[in-house]
């Protein structure tokens, strides 16, 4: 096949099409960029974690009872346990209902009582204050409604499914564009941008039991790790506590049981059929109020104590409700779990921790611009720092719509003041090697076994409850894995191989994977998300983050203190 | 009780040029096709092509193929103990094995776009 690169040029690329990637384009448009290019890996709307988002979205509305937006920040930052980047939190929480009312507008359909939009109660909130569509229905909903408004630019924003991208380009240090790969064709793609936005969401692919699309690899914190970005909190990855454990459900997401805690409570059960979050210092007392670093701890250690139910896991349990108030709160999900034999009557269901969302990621200036890399952008779950060690129910799609606002707004303001200069060869010029790279004479490694161990150790060795043997181990497993995957991809260049693809994706996965276990080894305490068997307590001296760059072939980690600002908006 | 599934899968980059691979699966009831798939790829064979990105939701609505010439979502139907046959959609442009163009015209990327303004990469 033909392997010159096929040549774009663009004013603004947007990587990523999920919530945060669409909301950047729109608002690049209105920002007055010509020219967008929306490009993701998968098709345009569909992969991520936005299409996967179940409920609740925060924002202080004010409807239904009297709040505001330092009350919403008052509860971020209590959740973040004093390691919040407190500009980053202060605008999640002040834009965010600008953001719901917009998508109101754009036909979203927020759920409704009485002639306002109707809010939940998360837990961590003080009130309620988390938007929803029914049923289940808010990350489709949310896809939907950005992908019509972004056809009402479609004189500006191109949308290019499909299309992988590998390296951002660094040209005089700053960030010049993109080189990608056509996936159906293998077809090698440079894209000369004056400004780029990563939107490529978190990183819960490396574990193995996880609560999002299989393309969350890590992807923008590896691209921004490469081209000289810091990224900031790599430790906190966010496990969902109960996730879907047994029996097998199919057609449904595992964090499913998050909407019906909210609507209907349910009771959290060890083996034993007993309620014990109060042995690890909360007390639900029927309603659900624990925050999700705690959940995951005491179903962890109930588990390892001996009483967890069969799979290793918690019951839930709803059989207190009547079939009518099911059918009510949930209506036809109700048929699709009778359809996988479960009578949420009659039985409980197992639950356990899941990989769910990454506090960590790039560190960003509030116009989510990069100090470092002048022309880089961030968005949504890239963004590392807005929830600090511990993130709340409802903000992770409010940070997709804020951060991807700020961040089209902030490229397209870029735009204007720089000129284009386009792409040189040298630029592009590693990475395109590697794309062309034809290794079809090597017996390669099955890529996607090796994505399995990663995923493996990953659970075992760097999941809620960490010690430093287990952290070892697994630094030592993903240099191995690394060694076994070698330095080129498999095969050449071809339509939707898998197999290169998969290769692509580990290179990411493996530097992502040593990143969070290298900030995990480092910080000897326990905060939030971040629990050290061997360091068990909050220590105030770690009241600070770690930042990662990329040194040669290793990474270095230096300390950060917290800004101290006042806690006021 | 462990079970096994018979997939035979269409594997193939044009439409009358391909071949049927045959694999058996071991499965616990409820498990989905593209479960099997997954092990497939992880197990047997990596190269096998499969669309697909929320893996168990049936959020994404990628991963259609034909099961026994019936449209389905793999993540949805269930992995069965017998002989499965799975082909690509007949009715789209055909990529590779199961993959087939699902996108809108308007969110493909083109591959022959607007020349670059200024600079060119060779």
């Amino acid at each position: 096949m033909n392997l010159d690169p096929i040549n774009v040029d663009t004013d603004v690329l947007v990587i990523g099409a999920g919530a945060a990637g669409m909301y950047a384009a729109i608002e690049a448009a209105r920002s007055g960029a010509e020219e967008i290019l929306l490009a993701d890996r998968s098709l345009i709307g569909r992969g991520g974690a936005t299409v996967m988002a179940q409920m609740t979205v925060a924002a202080a509305l004010g409807e239904e009872v009297p709040d505001d937006p330092q009350a919403h920040y008052n509860n971020t930052i209590a959740a973040g346990r004093g390691l919040c980047d407190e500009a980053l939190s202060r605008l999640l929480c002040e834009d965010a209902p600008e953001c719901i009312r917009e998508l109101d507008r754009w036909g979203v359909g927020w759920a409704r009582k009485d002639g306002h939009i109707t809010a939940t109660t998360a837990p961590g909130h003080d009130r309620p204050r988390c938007v929803y569509v029914d049923f289940i229905n808010t990350g489709p909903a949310v896809s939907k409604t950005l992908r019509a408004e972004m056809a009402r630019h479609q004189k500006n924003i191109r949308k290019a499914g499909d299309l992988c991208i590998i390296d951002l380009i660094v040209r005089d240090g700053e960030c010049a564009g993109a080189v990608a790969y056509h996936l159906p064709t293998g077809a090698p793609v440079t894209i000369a941008a004056k400004a780029t936005v990563l939107a490529t969401g978190g990183l819960t692919r490396l574990y193995r039991r996880n609560s999002a699309s299989t393309n969350m690899g890590g992807d923008g914190y590896a691209l921004a790790l490469r081209a000289g970005a810091p990224l900031i909190d790599m430790e906190f990855v966010q496990f969902f506590p109960i996730g879907h454990l047994a029996p097998r459900l199919i057609g449904m997401d595992p964090i499913m049981w998050d909407p019906f805690r909210y609507k209907l409570g349910g009771q959290l059960l060890n083996g034993r059929m007993e309620e014990f979050t109060s042995r690890y210092g909360s007390d639900e007392d029927g309603k659900y109020v624990l925050t999700r670093d705690l959940a995951t701890y005491a179903i962890l250690k109930e588990a390892e104590a001996g009483r967890g139910s069969p799979h290793g896991g918690a019951y839930l349990s709803f059989r207190h409700c009547a079939p009518a108030v099911l059918r009510a709160a949930f209506g036809p999900v109700i048929d699709r779990l009778a359809a996988n034999h479960i009578d949420l009557t009659k039985m409980p269901v197992e639950v356990a921790p899941i990989a769910h969302y990454h506090m960590g990621g790039v560190q960003a200036r509030a116009d989510m611009s990069v100090a470092s890399v002048p022309g880089l952008f961030v968005a949504g779950e890239v963004v590392g720092g807005a929830n600090g060690a511990n993130r709340l129910s409802g903000n992770a799609l409010t940070e997709a719509f804020v951060f991807g606002r700020r961040a089209g707004h902030s490229a397209g303001a870029f735009v204007k003041q720089t000129p284009g200069r386009g792409l040189r060869p040298q630029d592009a010029g590693a990475a395109l090697d590697l794309l062309r790279s034809d290794h079809s004479t090597h017996a390669p490694a099955n890529m996607a076994a090796l994505i399995a161990r990663l995923q493996a150790t990953m659970a075992d060795n760097v999941g809620p409850l960490r010690t430093e043997a287990r952290l070892c181990q697994a630094l030592s497993d993903i240099a191995a894995i690394g060694a076994e995957a070698g330095a080129r991809p498999p095969g050449r260049p071809g339509a939707f191989d898998l197999e290169r693809l998969d290769w692509f994706d580990l290179r990411n996965m493996l530097i992502v994977a040593r990143a969070i276990a290298e900030a995990a080894l480092s910080r000897t305490e326990s905060r939030g998300a971040h629990q050290r068997e061997d360091f068990p307590d909050v220590e105030p001296v770690w009241e600070r983050h770690q930042t990662i760059r990329q040194r040669g072939s290793g990474l270095q980690i230096s300390g950060v203190s917290v800004p101290l600002e006042p806690a006021t908006i | 009780m462990s079970s096994v599934a018979k997939l035979k899968i269409w594997r193939g980059a044009e439409r009358d040029a391909g071949r049927f691979d045959t694999h058996d699966v071991p499965f616990e009831p409820g498990q989905s096709v593209l479960d099997g798939l997954r092990w497939l790829r992880v197990n047997r064979d990596p190269s096998i092509a499969v669309r697909f990105s929320c893996i168990n939701a049936n959020a994404c609505k990628e991963c259609m193929i034909q099961l026994d010439g019936e449209t389905v979502y793999a993540c949805t139907a269930r992995l069965e103990p017998r002989e499965m046959m799975l082909t690509p959609l007949p009715n789209k442009k055909l990529i590779r094995d199961l993959v087939t163009e699902i996108a809108p015209p308007s969110e493909r990327f083109s591959l022959s776009p607007r020349p670059a303004a200024r600079g060119e990469v060779e």
